[in-house]
Parts: structure tokens; sequence; C-alpha cells
């Protein structure tokens, strides 16, 4: 199993420790509800060292981006960053993803899925054909999520750049707790705020940052947060999850995404894709949440009154902010409209639910 | 990791008190902190005759669901009122407040057969 720089520190801090996309990763450290709230009340720190990071840099790098991904990267100006997706050939989702605008027209770092790096960087290096510069600068490449409301007033002190007003998807480079050349991104996976910064891991900068961190972070309530907390703060906000919720199977239209999917550029499957939204798609992704008492779960699933199949859940929780069963799936058209009432195969029983519209929160 | 030397214990993670031919039963310190925060204690076996290794109920985390295991053949006599509003009880006192059920044991001896608090540890280590 892999490490990241941070592994050992977990595991000091009594977390519980599981296999993560080849990665020992903190699944939790005081229990999913607590880091949950910290995240939505204050500030919480992700190690998600575990993501992939390509820089794609030359004069044909963001002809090759616009060429695998989905959203519009010619709009990108240096200090900007976009949600993204790489399409296949039958209009699937390969991996979302963030572009990072590092230098217009020249430099981008691409921030990638862990368990998909090396499909992606095969998938892209495939469409290189006029051999734009690609690196692949995962493994030596720290990220941590600092997210919640209080999150950039407790980071502010270590850092000179101006991070409290720093706006949603964009990003600042500097130094940071006396380490240079360190990306702080006004981005994340809560719903919550905060920003994720992006450091190489060389001499003691994982530790330098680390410790500035919780030194400044502990005495205002910060605490470490794991991937059980990552996956409820998603859901909550309907952020989709790769593997789950959009696959090789799922186009981005099906998955509610076609805010990312541009049509007046060529990317992949571009053309069946905009077919797709023309002719309308047959299934869709929504928001569940349950009326009766059950918790739908990952592949339960969806019916109807009758009892005849309508879809799948996708991803599914109790959501600790709403103290309410949600869910994502996907259903049949003709079931998306907000308030329909469908029903969860949860066990042995049909639970009833009701579409809602995400964010749960 | 908790573990009271005048409880009984299966592999299944439950732990079993013998008071005459009545039992307490609910699952173990371990299992609650691996199944992290609990949000429903699922039972609907009340009154029924079960055998031992029958499935009596499920217990929803967050994260995770599980079945729950009878650890002994009788009759399920009552489930913790209080698991209703508080299924937090089951984390926070497994052995205490958050007991699950209460049943009628077939046979107080075969209680014995099962794991002691040492023979467990050696399951969970």
């Amino acid at each position: 199993m892999k490490k990241t720089p941070f592994t050992e520190k977990h595991i000091a801090l009594g977390a519980k420790m599981a296999e993560f996309a080849g990665y020992n990763m903190p699944i939790s450290y005081g229990g999913i509800n607590d880091e949950h709230a910290t995240v939505r009340t204050n500030a919480g720190i992700f190690d998600v060292s575990h993501m992939g990071e390509f820089i794609i840099k030359g004069a044909q790098a963001l002809d090759l981006i616009q060429r695998v991904t989905t959203n519009d990267a010619s709009r990108l100006i240096a200090g900007k960053a976009q949600y993204s997706c790489l399409t296949n050939e039958h209009g699937g989702i390969v991996d979302d993803l963030i572009v990072y605008c590092l230098e217009e027209n020249n430099s981008y770092m691409i921030v990638v899925n862990a368990s998909n790096i090396q499909k992606d960087w095969e998938w892209i290096s495939r469409f290189n054909t006029n051999n734009a510069e690609m690196q692949n600068i995962s493994d030596r490449t720290c990220l941590l999520a600092i997210q919640g409301p209080n999150a950039t007033k407790i980071l502010q002190p270590l850092t000179e750049l101006d991070i409290m007003n720093l706006k949603y998807y964009t990003f600042v480079r500097g130094v940071f707790a006396g380490v240079k050349n360190v990306i702080i991104s006004a981005t994340g996976y809560t719903g919550s705020g905060g920003v994720e910064i992006y450091f190489e891991d060389k001499d003691d900068n994982a530790d330098r940052i680390w410790s500035a961190i919780m030194s400044a972070g502990t005495p205002r309530g910060l605490k470490p947060i794991g991937l059980g907390a990552r996956d409820t703060l998603r859901l909550e906000m309907g952020y989709c999850l790769y593997g789950n919720d959009i696959d090789d199977t799922t186009s981005p239209l099906e998955a509610g995404l076609g805010w990312i999917t541009k049509f007046m550029k060529n990317f992949n499957a571009c053309e069946l894709l905009e077919k797709q939204k023309a002719e309308g798609v047959t299934r869709k992704l929504v928001g569940i949440e349950m009326i009766d008492k059950g918790i739908p779960r990952h592949d339960y699933e969806i019916k109807d009154a009758s009892d005849i199949t309508i879809g799948r859940i996708t991803s599914g929780t109790q959501a600790p902010s709403l103290g309410k069963a949600v869910a994502l799936g996907y259903v049949e058209n003709g079931f998306s409209a907000i308030d329909t009432t469908v029903y969860v195969k949860i066990r042995d029983k049909s639970l009833r639910g009701k579409v809602v519209k995400i964010p749960f929160v | 990791m908790n573990l009271p030397e005048n409880l009984r214990y299966t592999k299944d993670h439950e732990w079993i008190r013998l008071e005459g031919n009545i039992a307490t039963i609910g699952i173990t310190d371990f299992a609650q902190s691996e199944l992290g925060d609990i949000v429903y204690v699922e039972i609907e076996t009340t009154g029924k005759a079960l055998e031992s290794n029958a499935v009596f109920g499920s217990v929803e985390a967050v994260k995770t669901v599980s079945d729950l295991f009878l650890p002994i053949s009788g009759t399920i006599n009552e489930v913790n009122p209080v698991l209703a509003s508080s299924p937090e009880l089951v984390n926070s006192d497994p052995y205490g407040e958050g007991w699950m059920i209460k049943m009628t044991v077939n046979d107080p001896a075969e209680v014995e057969k099962l794991l002691d608090a040492a023979a467990y540890k050696a399951v969970i280590a």
C-alpha cells in the first residue's frame, strides 16, 4: 500500500485507516458526525495527497486540454481554475477533474482522482499527437484541503498572500509557512468554503506545512478530517464521486454536468453528446431524500409505485447536517421531477423517498 | 477496547449477559467502533422464536449497514426502547444503556459455549 507524506501523522493521531485507491488513508479520527460538524461550523484539514496532478505545458497544451475535456479551458487566465471532465468515445466520463491555468496558453495543472491516475495519463497521452509536454507529478505533490467557514482565517497568518479574499475557483502561488511555490486554491469538495493547498514533497515541506497549520488551527478548533466525512460532506452538496455517481458509462449530461459541457468547441464525443442533449437524456442523476426510515446505499434499486425498477442508487448516506438519509441515483425519464415519489429497495423492503433538489443542504 | 469479564461474546461481535434464563444482548465496543456513528437500530423480531445465528435485525451507521446475529436460540421479549430516539447510545455505552434486546433463552447452558472475554479478545486482535 502506498503512503502519503502524512500517513504516519494520521496513525499517530489515532485515525482509523483503510486502503483507498492503493493508499493507506485516514477514514475517521473522532467519528464522522463530529468531523462533519467541525467542517460545517469551523475548520478541518484533509490529507488528499493521493490525488493525481499532471502538468501540461507548451504551445500545444491548451489544444490538448480542449480536445480531451468538456469545459472551455480557453476562458481560463492565470490564477483561475475550472471543474471539467474527460469524456471517452461513447460520451462516458473517463474522470472528473480540475484544470488550473498556471500560465495562459502555456502551462496548466490538471488534478485527477487517485484511482484514475494511470487511466487518465494514458487517455490524455493518446490524444497528445502534437506533443505537448506532459509531466505526471502525482507522487511528489502534496495536497491538503483546509475546509470550513473559518479555514482561511486560521491560515491567513501563515502567508503574506491574500487568501481571505480569494474568489471561488481562483488560486495564488507563493510562500506559505516558509515553504516556497505553494499553490493555494479556493476550491474543495465540502461546500463549506476554504482552500486546497498544493506543494512539492521535498525537504521537510510536508512536516513544516502540517505542523504550521496544526499549531495555528488546533487552538481554534481545527481538526483533522478523514475520508468518511469527506464523503458525507460532498454528498450533502450533491457533488459527484467518480466510480459511484459517474463513470465510463454515464454521460456528463445524465450526471447533471451539462454546465461543464461546452459545445462551442470540439472535444471527444462532443457530437454524440450534442445529439444526446438535443434528443434529451433517457436517465438522469437526481437527489433523493428518504421519507421512510432507512438509508439508501450504493447499488440499491429504485422502484416506482408498482414495484418496477426505474433506476439505481449511486451514493447514499445519513446526512449529518440534516439528520435525514439522502442519496444520489439515476432514474428513468419521467421520474426526475422534484417531489416525485420513488421507492428504494433497502434489503427486503421498499421504502418511500422523494426526488429533491441538489444540494440537499 | 473495553471487554467486560462477566459477559460472553460471539465472533459476530455481539455480547450476551445471562440472568436466569433471560439474556441481554448488544454489540461490542469493537463493533460500535468499527461501524462508526450509529443512526438506526432496526429490530422487528420481537415475540419471534429464533435459532442461534439467525439475523434478528440490522444496525445502520453513517457509512455502513450490518446485520445483527442472535448469539443463542430463544424468543426476543423486548427491544431497548431508548434506541429509537438515541441510537448513539450504542456508540457511547455499548454494554450499558446501548443494549439492544432482552430474550428468553431456550437453554441457558448454551451460553457457556460462547466466547469468554479472553477468547473474544483473540478474535479481534
